[in-house]
């Protein structure tokens, strides 16, 4: 699996890299933030990188709380951010 | 013979837990290692797909790649494991893992090597949740797992020798990157302690690297606050003097910042099984070990950052002596039983089995850590950055006003902090904001106590308590 591939990110197709995580993919993109904070809203990407700060959350293909800088994009991955 | 499928179980596929295993498993014994990557490697020696696919780029992270195959061939790897738990369990240790697609898994051994390493340590500053700032260390692995690039206009900053690998990463791949701020003395980049104190070939390859990108190195300096509406567009960045008390400020203008201040042990499947710390001499509580990588708890081994910051060539160093030790420890114990079961006296042994050599490169190298941590000291100025709504505890959205009023309350200890103001009770578990709150609450950090030490879904936590499961071996 070398070829790139895409996801779809909120019904927003995302080009992947193989091997690339669900989190650099969306970086790449220009997507830095895709997250609000349960009490003030604030938006939130990536911070640690390494899964340690939980600031990247999303769902992907219905599992909540998955870290996005640890989960490495398969094709057709359906992410969801909230 | 141990009644364990194996005899060793590594948590940890950075440097040390490779470097331990593999030795263990050349040794003869039957290891496991379990690591939450899909990819060996850690933080080092972390690399893309395409990397792993074709080896040929540089040589240490290809000699790494050697040794991961070796290990693959004689050991069992359960990559993209989390350990959620580790507990004592008949005489051996029980690994408890969640799988890739969220079952639970028990790995079984009779000794477990902890080689969990560390995590950026970043002091909280206004702004410093923005979008755009990153640890210094997630910029790094962002590159370095992904290919990707943090940003195009960076801005490095913190303290430590770390800081110098980012930027020249960040550059090389064709970031823009303005500046590296350096909290720490005045020396210069000429006169950088990690120069002076002999690890001159690596730190000199990035100097010239930040050289040759006309990378400024500027010391006495720190990133003090973050601007911008939803997304970085600037620092304010100031002249410190060595409190970390801000001289005087301006404005810089930046889409990315890669900050950290040194790192966090990630010690707590140690604290867990009752493991002894120690604060080293950056503050932060590690696993104590003897001169075998020894914990205090019997059966229990820990290499790399768990034990003290020392950088990969330590934790390889320590893997491989933690390995060695194990190996004799086994040998010693089957031998003990051989001769219990011919009813031949009983012999001590168990020894450090390590060579002499490693265990003299050992000791140059802890030396070298503890100068460098002494060298690139948090000072408690910091504390004067903060506003009333600057976030410390950044998953709960505690500012700093509520600790203050905390303490005003009669919290005296991070402890009560965070039962009053709640810091540390959110997603991460205090691992970000545990040592700023301890340093608001006057104290050392204390070994962190987390029973869970990674998400586990209730469903899965429930099947845990089921039959246990155990990887197949292969060869059986
Ligand atoms: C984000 C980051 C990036 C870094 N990049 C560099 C760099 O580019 N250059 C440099 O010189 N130094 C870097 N470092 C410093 C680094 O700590 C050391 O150089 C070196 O990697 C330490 O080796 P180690 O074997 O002790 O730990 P690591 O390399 O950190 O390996 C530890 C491994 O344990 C695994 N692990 C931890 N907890 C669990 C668990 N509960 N379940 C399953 N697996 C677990 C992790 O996934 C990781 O693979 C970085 C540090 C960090 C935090
Ligand atoms: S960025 Fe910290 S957990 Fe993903």
């Amino acid at each position: 699996m070398t070829e790139p591939f895409t996801i779809t990110v909120d019904g927003r197709q995302v080009a992947v890299t193989p091997g690339q995580t669900i989190g650099a993919a969306l970086h790449a993109a220009g997507i830095r933030s895709w997250r609000s904070t349960r009490f003030c809203g604030r938006p939130r990407g990536l911070f640690c990188g390494i899964g340690v700060c939980f600031d990247c959350l999303v769902s992907v293909n219905g599992r909540p709380a998955e870290r996005a800088c640890l989960r490495e994009a398969a094709p057709g991955d359906e992410v969801t951010t909230s | 013979m141990s009644g364990f499928r194996h005899d060793l179980v590594v948590v940890g596929g950075g440097p040390a837990g490779v470097a331990g295993a593999l030795t263990a498993a050349l040794a003869g014994l039957r290891v496991a290692l379990v690591d939450s990557s899909a990819r060996l490697g850690g933080q080092y020696f972390r690399h893309s797909r395409a990397a792993q696919d074709a080896p040929g780029g540089a040589p240490e992270l290809d000699g790494f790649l050697r040794r991961g195959r070796a290990l693959a061939e004689r050991a069992d790897l359960l990559l993209g494991h989390r350990v959620w738990h580790v507990s004592r369990e008949d005489g051996g240790l029980a690994v408890h893992c969640v799988t890739p697609d969220e079952q639970p898994l028990t790995v079984r051994g009779a000794r477990l090597l902890i080689a969990t390493g560390a995590h950026d340590r970043v002091v909280p500053f206004p702004g410093w949740d923005l979008p755009g700032v990153l640890t210094a260390g997630g910029a790094q692995a962002l590159l370095k797992g992904s290919g990707v690039l943090a940003g195009r206009r960076a801005v490095v900053a913190g303290t430590g020798p770390f800081l110098l690998p980012v930027a020249a990463g960040l550059a090389g791949a064709g970031a823009d990157v303005l500046a590296v701020y350096e909290a720490a003395r005045g020396l210069g980049l000429a006169r950088h302690p990690v120069l002076a104190l002999g690890k001159a070939g690596e730190a000199a390859g990035y100097a010239l690297a930040l050289a040759r990108h006309r990378v400024p190195y500027l010391t006495r300096r720190a990133v003090v606050a973050a601007h911008g509406d939803g997304a970085l567009e600037a620092v304010t960045v100031a002249r410190i003097d060595a409190g970390w008390n801000v001289v005087d400020t301006r404005v810089v203008e930046c889409d990315t910042l890669a900050v950290g201040h040194g790192f966090v042990p990630q010690i707590e499947l140690g604290v867990e099984l009752g493991c002894g710390t120690r604060a080293d001499a950056d503050g932060s509580p590690v696993l104590v070990v003897d001169a075998a990588q020894r914990t205090t708890v019997p059966g229990v081994w820990a290499a790399g950052e768990p034990t003290g910051v020392g950088g990969w060539r330590l934790a390889e160093v320590e893997g491989r002596v933690a390995g060695h030790a194990v190996a004799a420890e086994h040998r010693a114990s089957t031998r003990a039983s051989t001769r219990a079961s011919t009813g031949a006296p009983a012999v001590s042994g168990g020894g450090h089995g390590a060579p002499r050599a490693l265990l003299a490169r050992r000791r140059g190298m802890r030396a070298f850590a503890e100068a460098l941590q002494r060298a690139y000291p948090v000072a408690p100025g910091w504390q004067g950055w903060l506003r009333d709504d600057t976030l410390v505890c950044r998953c709960e959205e505690v500012p700093v006003s509520r600790v203050r009023e905390a303490q005003r309350l009669g919290a005296t200890d991070a402890r009560s902090i965070k039962l009053l103001a709640r810091p540390g009770m959110g997603w991460c578990q205090g691992r970000i904001c545990g040592y700023a709150v301890s340093c608001l609450a006057g104290e050392e950090p204390r070994p962190p106590k987390r029973p869970i030490a990674q998400p586990i879904t209730l469903g899965a936590l429930a099947r845990s308590t089921d039959e246990p499961t155990t990887p197949n071996t292969p060869d059986e």
